[in-house]
């Protein structure tokens, strides 16, 4: 089958599995699963050459909602996972689902060296600004005013940038999305997933629910209004001073991806590993 | 007038026809998916509401099928290219979904749906040179209109909530 016969061939449904998600109705994760779906038929790649990776969250429950292989690890530890899945198995399209609590919080060291080993794979993180999942507790990415029952007041914690950090640490294509833009968000998971490297895709996805302010985030959300650049000091300048709702991609860099070489000798001999550990 | 940016682009009779059947079919879906949000959510008379809405796009997608003859518009909606910014003009919007929505905050967003269908048709009918198209745009504009004024008339049946409808002391957790 040729690509323009496989691309016709895939449709958006194809990618989708009968389990219903149980996000609250305007969770904007709906809108993320469907930029998934929508990326994947253009990709035009078999749902079984695509594995879905997640942690723990509410953003983490995507996989299951996808026909793709899926991986629904722990907290904070999607990404050495999927590393573990990439430099293995190479030929797959592997993409990593996370949150700002999973992904920053519990998992912001495994961010900074997934970067910085620039393996071939895209991490998307939804990002609501709040731990949605366990009631509403601030996320590193919560403003510092921001009042909840457990910080009341605000936590008064300057936020973390997670597009600057992954700039600094290394990631090879960094975008910003909107989840209610679904259309504009698959092309930028297309190109994420085709660019070499690691690709960091954020996508601002309100939780209605613990954060009903969001609902305002589909008026402050507008176009970058230059295009990516491949030089990071250019690009850290406009990341640093944006306003946080600049939406495109805002970085393509140009370095190798790591691929350790496998099945060439180097790689691990599982039988030999399990001898290993034999007592 | 003009055709918003970002839309298929409709050249010929066919290409109507399958932008016509695509944004009913997605209207379809969208019904469905907030039919489920709110069977989860446990919000039954939400369901039955959305569920509704849903049979009703879906007469009006079958009826398109129907005009279109000849058209296979399932596979040419599928080449054709879609809405590149925002989404399909009858796809309720899910960010205005919530647990503790009523049946009027549903209509409202059957409403605003039905007025993007609108605006949409009356767009191509404006824009085309074609008299083909212009003739089959112009009986949509005149369906949607229809619809607009049914949404409108559904509305008045039921109260507008109070403004803080949505507080819940004690929020869902998500189910495992």
């Amino acid at each position: 089958m040729s690509v323009v016969e496989m691309r016709a061939a895939c449709k958006p449904g194809d990618y989708k599995s009968d389990i219903k998600p149980i996000w609250c109705p305007g969770c904007g994760d709906y809108h993320v699963l469907m930029s998934f779906s929508r990326a994947f038929a253009e990709l035009a790649l078999p749902p079984e050459d695509i594995v879905v990776v997640s942690g723990i969250g509410c953003s983490s429950r995507i996989p299951a909602y996808t026909s793709c292989y899926g991986f629904h690890g722990v907290h904070g530890r999607s990404l050495a996972l999927a590393t573990g899945l990439k430099v293995t198995r190479p030929e797959l399209t592997v993409i990593v689902a996370s949150g700002d609590g999973d992904g920053y919080s519990i998992g912001g060291n495994h961010f900074l060296h997934a970067c910085r080993r620039n393996v071939d794979m895209t991490y998307v993180v939804m990002d609501n600004h709040i731990y949605g999942m366990t009631k509403g507790q601030p996320s590193p990415t919560t403003e510092p005013e921001f009042d909840t029952a457990l910080s009341p007041g605000g936590t008064g914690l300057r936020p973390f940038h997670p597009l600057v950090i992954a700039l600094a640490s290394g990631a090879n294509f960094i975008a910003r999305c909107f989840s209610g833009e679904p259309n504009q968000t698959a092309a930028i998971l297309v190109e994420a997933v085709r660019h070499p490297g690691f690709s960091f895709v954020e996508i601002l996805s309100p939780c209605v629910t613990f954060r009903p302010d969001e609902r305002e985030w589909k008026n402050l959300v507008h176009a970058a209004p230059v295009s990516a650049t491949n030089d990071p000091a250019k690009a850290a300048r406009r990341i640093m001073t944006d306003d946080g709702f600049n939406i495109g991609i805002l970085y393509r860099g140009d370095r190798k991806p790591f691929q350790p070489p496998v099945g060439q000798g180097s790689a691990v001999d599982l039988a030999e590993l399990e001898r290993d550990f034999e007592l | 007038m003009t055709v918003v940016a970002g839309t298929p682009k409709v050249a010929s009779l066919a290409d109507l026809f399958a932008v016509a059947y695509q944004i009913e079919a997605d209207a379809v879906e969208r019904y469905d998916l907030l039919a489920d949000q709110m069977a989860t959510h446990n919000n039954p008379e939400l369901v039955a509401v959305f569920r509704d809405l849903s049979r009703a796009e879906a007469i009006h997608r079958d009826e398109i099928c129907r005009l279109a003859e000849g058209v296979n518009v399932v596979v040419h909606a599928q080449r054709m290219a879609s809405w590149s910014r925002g989404e399909s003009p009858e796809a309720a919007s899910l960010d205005e979904a919530h647990y503790l929505m009523t049946p009027w905050h549903a209509l409202q967003l059957a409403l605003a749906a039905e007025q993007r269908a609108l605006a949409f048709f009356k767009s191509v009918a404006e824009s085309t040179k074609d008299p083909a198209i212009k003739k089959m745009a112009d009986e949509f504009v005149e369906e949607e209109a229809e619809h607009v004024n049914l949404v409108h008339r559904l509305i008045r049946k039921y109260p507008k909530p109070v403004d803080n409808w949505y507080t819940d002391p004690d929020p869902p957790v998500s189910q495992e």
